[in-house]
């Protein structure tokens, strides 16, 4: 067994009963929005799932920057997988919000929200980190060249976030402040337990591929030193690092 | 069943519950639809696995047929 793949079983428990906790507190404990009502329960998908997407945004950042300082490659692909997540959170983010905005605002999507519209951008800068990679032939260079641009990418995301928060014609309801914002306990209590799922569910689902990745690595090194080096087809250019 | 339909609150689910749910089920699909494509991947390195241990016993059991045949390397 890789080292990403011990305590793999316990974490995915973990995260599987504290999304479950956190579902059932959803529908049965938090209480109804005064404002919104029902379709506000939304909000403990979409903002948990926003908030681990940003943060794996950053974290990709910053296993790039390992990578650069170290030259390993474990970390290139530590780097990879965590984009990689993030940036299947952030579809799902843009999706829920989608389907919250039309239920609440009538529209699919405002362009005039600085929140919608910034976490597109970083979407979309993101989105291109696998074109830049499929690009580069050259294992090497692939490596540092995503790493530079997930350094610099992985910065621009608490920028942005702050940039918006400083932003003031907003129609987007802030309701997690520094100072405790306006949330109720028992919808805060939900809220913090819906993000502790989401973030148990980025890390099992990071070690998931990652052990993945890891074990079909030793394969091929297996198959290599076992049969020579004709046996093992070569690797077709790809985006992922191998 | 009974009681959980006792303790279940009054859901308005003809306005908002289409757009809740609809949330709620893209959520786990697109976890679904990962852990099955991970799953697939995981099915075709354990066939290479079965393969290779295959090899590892035709070769072993030829060198036993020929005990004299020298070894290739191993690195």
């Amino acid at each position: 067994m890789s080292v990403y793949g011990r305590g793999l079983r316990g974490l995915a428990i973990a995260t599987v009963l504290t999304i479950t906790a956190a579902f059932a507190l959803v529908f049965f404990y938090a209480p109804l929005d005064a404002d919104q009502g029902f379709v506000q329960k939304i909000f403990y998908v979409h903002v948990p799932m926003a908030i681990t997407a940003l943060c794996g945004f950053v974290l990709g950042g910053v296993l790039g920057g390992m990578y650069l300082r170290t030259g390993e490659r474990k970390w290139d692909i530590r780097s990879y997988v965590a984009i990689h997540m993030a940036l299947i959170f952030g579809v799902g983010t843009l999706i829920t919000g989608g389907i919250w905005a039309k239920a609440s605002w009538g529209h699919w999507w405002v362009w005039s929200d600085p929140t919608l519209t910034s976490f597109l951008i970083v979407m979309l800068l993101f989105a291109t980190y696998q074109p830049l990679r499929f690009s580069i032939e050259d294992p090497e260079r692939q490596s540092r060249y995503a790493s530079v641009f997930a350094v610099v990418a992985g910065a621009f995301v608490p920028l942005n976030f702050i940039a918006v928060r400083a932003a003031q014609g907003y129609v987007h309801p802030r309701v997690l402040t520094l100072t405790g914002g306006n949330l109720p306990g028992s919808m805060r209590l939900t809220f913090v337990i819906a993000l502790v799922g989401m973030g148990l569910l980025y890390v099992t689902l990071w070690k998931y591929e990652m052990s993945a990745k890891a074990t079909r690595m030793q394969v091929r090194a297996l198959r290599r030193a076992l049969l020579g080096e004709d046996s093992v087809a070569p690797l077709k250019r790809s985006a992922a690092p191998s | 069943m009974s009681w959980f339909v006792a303790v279940a609150p009054a859901l308005p689910l003809h306005t908002a519950g289409k757009y809740v749910a609809g949330a709620y089920i893209v959520f786990l699909a697109l976890v679904l639809v990962y852990v099955a494509i991970m799953a697939s991947r995981l099915a075709r390195t354990e066939r290479e696995l079965a393969e290779l241990r295959r090899d590892v016993e035709l070769r072993r059991q030829s060198e036993a047929q020929d005990p004299d045949r020298q070894r290739e390397p191993v690195a």
